[in-house]
């Protein structure tokens, strides 16, 4: 025979990106469940075996809107040796870390105990979670850094958390996710704030979650697809939460990173606070600037799903109006959605830009510059 | 200041009802029982607090009285200065918060005749918005087949948030009754409270509320293009009422980066979403959560890449601009030529047909002898 | 355009597919129900592995509900986002317009011809009594 033939699955993408990048949202997966067991006490072993984790909403197993692809994530990403998309972390290096030159990789690991109804098992398994990802992933392989993953609807129990592991240089922001049982400036919350900017960490709000409440103001949709346009109005409620809940004015050093829900929404919504509230700050007296300014100083944004208009000149004019310095170049590896490093950022961008947006922004937003 | 041109349309005004005892004399007469002896005082909602300053403009709020109550100020504040050939009038009272199918039935057609008698009979500029029980869509066809009698009539009237989707299948029979009869369907900012008025729960301040139509907006446009509402119902307008428009492209590009990708779960969608938009969706004019400079919104109009998408608004009486500036600096007087005249009318078939004064049925014994 | 033998037919069998590199071009062929069709492994949306994905049917329909679901085991979906790709013509059906997978002509020739043809080079000997399945690049 003259030709060569595959007989198995290979590495993804072969494209040589040159440069370092950063990547704001990398989804590391357990083996089995079992996998966490070692870091988690044994009462909650048989617990979970018996109960489950019972979150807020119906499904024993799997996620109210099925999925695009098996587990999210990309077919092509299943490790040879077993286990589901983004569980091995040899695997992950050799089909995305070293092919793509990932500098750093900001782990936000989900299916946790984060959005479940029992706070004590949501608290034991955050920290068994942090525990894994230091043993697993950030102990071996020094590109990753995680987040700090805490019992998100237990402020004080998620202060604890985060004050145990201020100052450990495996973990470089919190994390919290976009729908919860009250919108994210809501007081319940304000313990993780006070906690997180007292531990220098930025706060990352990844997009899903389950908080009881229908996931539009109108009721629960029909569809997939309208879960996940729906993570951009989640996203927008939570931040304008944020905003007039006055948590940047209580909290003046802290960073929070909107991740995975686009960042093309949030010219339109600045201006709409503003606008809004220059009609309606008697209400709030507490909110002392135009809320574009709270947003301007402390929100970053990661950029997957990357914004993908028929005209470039149209991105850049969003991206011009949220700020090049902003951006936090995410791929969102494993999962389906996944933006490809090299075709997301059209021709046209300053290397200066491009740097920002590929890797020095994040660098300098997680103190690692 | 960009000027009017003479002879527009107002696609949103808001004709207040001074006090639930305004509608008695249009209600029979165990209603009319029903309100008086169970004390029912008023329908105001809290999307509209009354004394909000959103609500009124300063000047164009009455010494006594609700605001936009009195048809003596609609003229010399919004029907006069504008010059305008039409007023749409879309009475914002609060029928729909209500739970019975009954109750809200009554109510709606009382406020229908109310707005006949009071309104559009009194002044030939005028037209209305029929204003319908969603708790059931049976006797929501029922009284938009009894008021399209009148052609004074020329939208049917919703809200952005009520109890399900706009888009599933259970309201398709409003949505065929008005493209039969060559109505648009209106969907205005506002919830009826039957679910937390942001999809991640409630939220502690009217700022918020308010804020967050337009995240409403957002998922209700995903709910109709993706369930095929238009695809069904191929000549159907919508208009979205003070709904902001500036979140629009953003907001589509992610729709049909999804689209693509998760196509077989809603195959009926046989175009772009965008292509849907510019057939089916309009949108009025304020408010207009843009930057004042023209610079900024002549970007966003040609991200929008459609001049026929606007129609003219003033959002009498509440607060969106001051003195006459209700058109943004910086347009063309082809563009406003557009957005005062040549959309409405597109958008709006009745008001290029006859309407004499009409008499509509009696609600059995209704009217007082 | 040249010739490339890649598998004997009944090494390739229905739904079965193949991947192999020609001049540096990744390509899977596939067999689907006694038909072969090849197609660049590359997604002209980023570049994913495209042939890796599923192969499933086409879902069509006129009317919101009503789902018409055909050409079972021709349409394939990008292993990323989920592009739906006609196998025989690399058509999407995500964008008709501006995106098409590339395709890859792909004949069955009989046996003596082939033989005949420029595999004689090679210094395999190659067997006569089958078919074999070649590709044009």
């Amino acid at each position: 025979m003259n030709v060569q033939f595959r007989a198995e699955t290979q590495p993804g993408s072969t494209v040589q990106v040159k440069a370092a990048i950063a990547d704001c949202d990398i989804h590391p997966a357990r083996k089995t469940p079992e996998e966490l067991y070692p870091y988690l006490a044994k009462r909650w072993h048989s617990h979970l075996q018996t109960f489950g984790k019972h979150p807020y909403q119906g499904m024993m197993e799997g996620p109210p809107y099925p999925k695009a692809q098996p587990n999210a994530s990309r077919r092509d990403a299943y490790p040879p040796d077993g286990g589901p998309q983004g569980s091995s972390l040899s695997f992950m290096q050799q089909q995305h870390l070293d092919p793509n030159n990932v500098a750093l990789g900001v782990l936000c690991p989900l299916n946790t105990g984060q959005g479940i109804r029992n706070q004590d098992l949501s608290a034991a398994l955050a920290s068994a979670i942090n525990d894994w990802q230091i043993a697993e992933w950030t102990g071996k392989d020094r590109r990753l850094k995680g987040s700090v993953v805490v019992a998100n609807e237990d402020g004080p129990a998620a202060a604890a958390e985060i004050r145990k592991r201020a100052g450990d240089k495996n973990f470089v922001q919190v994390l919290l996710l976009s729908r919860n049982v009250e919108p994210l400036g809501q007081r319940r919350y304000w313990p993780i704030y006070e906690a997180a900017e007292e531990a220098g960490l930025p706060v990352g709000v990844h997009a899903f979650g389950f908080g009881g409440n229908p996931i539009t103001a109108s009721g629960w949709p029909s569809y997939y697809i309208e879960e996940m346009v729906g993570h951009s109005q989640c996203q927008q409620t939570a931040l304008a939460s944020l905003v007039l809940e006055g948590v940047f004015e209580r909290h003046p050093k802290l960073k929070m990173v909107m991740i995975e829900a686009g960042f093309g929404w949030a010219p339109s919504l600045s201006w709409r606070l503003d606008r809004t509230w220059e009609r309606l700050r008697g209400e709030v007296p507490h909110v002392k600037r135009p809320p574009s300014e709270y947003i301007r100083e402390h929100i970053y944004w990661t950029t997957q799903p990357m914004e993908d208009p028929e005209r470039r000149d149209h991105l850049f004019d969003v991206i011009d109006w949220v700020g090049w310095e902003k951006l936090l170049f995410a791929t969102d590896y494993p999962h389906w959605d996944y933006d490809e490093p090299t075709r997301v950022l059209p021709a046209g961008v300053s290397e200066t830009n491009r740097e920002a947006f590929y890797l020095n922004n994040a660098l300098k937003l997680y103190g690692l510059a | 200041m960009t000027s009017p041109i003479a002879g527009g349309v107002d696609c949103d005004l808001h004709p207040a009802v001074p006090h639930l005892t305004s509608l008695l004399p249009y209600l029979n007469e165990y209603w009319r029982d029903q309100v008086t002896t169970r004390g029912m005082t008023d329908l105001v909602s809290q999307s509209y607090p009354t004394n909000s300053p959103i609500s009124a403009r300063p000047d164009w709020r009455p010494a006594k009285g609700k605001p936009g109550s009195s048809l003596a100020d609609m003229k010399a504040q919004a029907l006069d200065p504008f010059g305008v050939s039409f007023g749409i009038c879309n009475p914002l009272f609060g029928v729909q918060m209500v739970f019975s199918e009954d109750m809200a039935e009554a109510f709606c057609r009382a406020l229908n005749d109310w707005l006949v008698k009071e309104w559009l009979d009194r002044d030939d500029r005028l037209r209305g918005s029929i204003v319908i029980p969603v708790q059931s869509v049976e006797k929501s066809v029922a009284e938009i087949e009894r008021c399209a009698k009148d052609k004074r009539f020329v939208q049917v009237l919703m809200l952005v948030m009520g109890d399900m989707p706009l888009g599933k299948r259970a309201y398709w029979p409003i949505y065929a009754t008005a493209e039969r009869l060559g109505l648009p369907i209106g969907i205005h900012a506002g919830s009826n409270y039957h679910n937390p008025p942001t999809s991640v729960g409630w939220g502690s301040y009217h700022i918020e509320d308010y804020a967050a139509q337009a995240q409403a907006f957002q998922t209700q446009l995903t709910s109709l293009i993706v369930e095929g509402v238009f695809a069904r119902h191929p000549n159907l307008k919508m208009v979205m009422l003070e709904s902001g428009f500036t979140w629009l492209p953003p907001y589509l590009w992610r729709l049909h980066k999804f689209w693509r990708g998760i196509r077989m779960e809603t195959p009926w969608v046989d175009r772009a979403p965008l292509e849907i938009v510019r057939s089916n969706i309009r949108f009025s004019l304020q408010p207009v959560d843009a930057p004042p400079d023209p610079e900024t919104l002549k970007r966003l109009l040609d991200h929008m890449q459609s001049d026929e998408l606007l129609l003219f608004s003033t959002d009498y009486p509440h607060w969106q601009f001051d003195g006459n500036a209700a058109l943004p600096e910086g347009i063309s007087s082809d563009l406003v030529h557009k957005i005062m005249i040549d959309n409405p009318l597109a958008t709006y078939p009745r008001l290029s047909q006859p309407a004499p004064k009409h008499g509509l049925e009696k609600f059995e014994a209704g009217f007082p002898k | 355009m040249s010739r490339h033998v890649i598998a004997r037919v009944d090494e390739l069998p229905p739904g079965t597919r193949k991947f192999l590199t020609i001049d540096r071009r990744p390509i899977a062929v596939f067999n689907i129900k006694g038909e072969f069709f090849g197609l660049l492994n590359r997604c002209p949306h980023q570049g994913a592995a495209l042939c890796e994905g599923p192969l499933i049917g086409l879902a069509q329909s006129s009317d919101p509900g009503e789902i018409e679901y055909s050409r079972l085991g021709e349409i394939i979906r990008c292993p990323w986002h989920g592009w739906e790709f006609d196998i025989r013509t690399g058509q999407s059906y995500c964008d008709p317009k501006r995106f098409r997978a590339k395709a890859y002509p792909v004949n069955v020739e009989p046996g003596a011809s082939v033989v005949k043809g420029p595999y004689v080079a090679e210094t395999i000997a190659v067997s006569v009594e089958s078919d074999y399945v070649v590709v044009d690049i």
